[in-house]
């Protein structure tokens, strides 16, 4: 079947052979990698996207699910080839080093600056509690959102 | 292939009737499908109006724990606080919980702490089990598969105090190895609802009916208090836990909670 969405400010069809993940549809049909697929289970988070307005594991949304809604994913966060304020700051603090773990973490906190405008650095750690990082020991990419 | 993406309750129960299997927020669901399982016919619940509703004791099946953790009674409040991660919390629904039944479920110590009913609606009309009647098994409840999961309906009056807490490994992101809820009314009466002790959610009433007699929060008797919820769990040994860390772990959180709202209630 196939399905249509708004998907980083753009209207888009894709076929998806059922029952897959927006994930997959995201990665293997709309050839959109930035989304990362590391667990399928919803507790990395390196997949995490914006769907209608709530931040959601986009391996645990079923494709098919997305019929008509809007998505955001981190190729769509950025302005016209400028980062978002939330990836240069990853950027500025090291908080990136294999960037495996990074499109989810920056999905996870272009939600929260635009939920709470100046969360405390508990608001920030809890808003990460879904994201793992092998790689950082998180204090860098702490240290980058708390600047912003 | 059919997938029905499901405006209101006329079409989701049009589905059901078809033999489709029903899609909330795919927390639990779609775990199995990354895992292989391949449903042929799915109903998506995502945008049922009925079922995100919300009014007085009438909680929609489709609220989501985001929802509940700003705006639901206390104790379930305290339990969708601890539901997984922001990204769970914003999809996974309340009855999704109930339609998985996990003994892990956070959100089910709750329902058998204050007694909820469960409502399951069909073309042939609704009905309304209460929660001893709906949760049968590990993951298995008196749901017929044509039925939805409509609402989780609450008492009118609910216990002033209310108290909920889990044990688990870390402090996100975890499946309980106890959760437990304790209640307590002005008249003294009190609950004690369990979770992961037992293939269902358990209620301990020898307990309640000794902590209806207590009221000092520093009584010695809180100690038999504590070896009779003990003694009333039917835990076993997972890869999570073992039966005597949970049975320990049933007492203490179950006496903990009970001295918070003697303590609330003395204040
Ligand atoms: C990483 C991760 C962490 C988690 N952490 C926790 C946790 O801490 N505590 C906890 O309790 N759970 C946890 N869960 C499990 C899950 O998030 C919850 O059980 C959640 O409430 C499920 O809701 P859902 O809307 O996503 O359900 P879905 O996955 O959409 O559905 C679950 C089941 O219920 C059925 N169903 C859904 N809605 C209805 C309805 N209205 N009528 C009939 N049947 C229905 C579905 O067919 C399916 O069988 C976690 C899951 C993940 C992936
Ligand atoms: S791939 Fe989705 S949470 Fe890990
Ligand atoms: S930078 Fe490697 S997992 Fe986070």
């Amino acid at each position: 079947m196939i399905v249509m969405f708004e998907l980083n400010g753009k209207s888009v069809s894709a076929r998806v052979v059922h029952p897959t993940s927006l994930l997959a549809m995201l990665r293997d049909e709309l050839r959109l990698p930035g989304s990362k697929n590391a667990c399928e289970e919803g507790e990395c988070g390196s997949c995490s996207v914006i769907l209608d307005g709530d931040l959601v594991c986009s391996c645990l949304v079923m494709a098919a699910d997305v019929e008509r809604s809007v998505v955001t994913t981190v190729e769509g966060v950025g302005d016209d080839g400028k980062l978002h304020p939330v990836q240069q700051a990853m950027l500025d603090s090291g908080g990136v080093q294999c960037g495996f773990c990074t499109p989810g973490i920056v999905m996870t906190a272009v939600d929260l600056f635009d939920r709470v405008e100046s969360p405390s650095p508990d608001d920030i750690r809890e808003a990460l509690a879904g994201n793992i990082c092998r790689c950082t020991g998180y204090g860098a990419i702490l240290r980058g959102l708390e600047a912003l | 292939m059919d997938f029905v993406v499901a405006t209101d309750l006329e079409e989701a129960l049009d589905a059901l009737g078809r033999g489709a299997l029903p899609l909330a927020g795919g927390t639990d669901l779609m775990v199995g499908v990354n895992a292989g399982q391949r449903p042929d016919n799915v109903v998506a619940l995502r945008r049922v109006r009925e079922l995100r509703q919300r009014n007085g004791q009438r909680i929609g099946a489709g609220v989501t724990w985001r929802v509940i953790e700003d705006e639901g009674p206390r104790a379930l409040a305290q339990a969708a606080r601890t539901v997984g991660s922001p990204q769970i919390r914003n999809a996974g629904t309340l009855g999704g919980n109930v339609g998985t039944a996990s003994p892990a479920g956070d959100g089910l110590p709750f329902l058998a702490a204050v007694d909820a009913e469960i409502e399951l609606t069909s073309r042939e009309g609704v009905r309304t089990l209460r929660w001893d009647e709906f949760f049968t098994g590990v993951k298995e409840t008196a749901r017929r598969t044509d039925e939805l999961i409509t609402a989780v309906v609450l008492p009118a009056a609910l216990p002033g105090r209310q108290e909920f807490a889990k044990i688990g490994v870390r402090n996100a992101m975890v499946i309980a190895t106890v959760a437990c809820v304790v209640t307590r009314a002005d008249d003294g009466t009190t609950t004690v609802a369990l979770g992961s002790v037992a293939p269902t959610p358990i209620r301990i009433p020898e307990a309640e009916e000794l902590a209806k007699t207590l009221s000092d929060p520093g009584s010695a008797a809180l100690d038999e208090f504590q070896h009779l919820v003990a003694a009333g769990v039917r835990p076993i040994t997972d890869h999570r836990s073992t039966e005597e860390y949970r049975r320990h772990g049933a007492g203490v959180l179950a006496r903990r909670l009970l001295t918070r709202c003697l303590r609330e209630g003395a204040a």
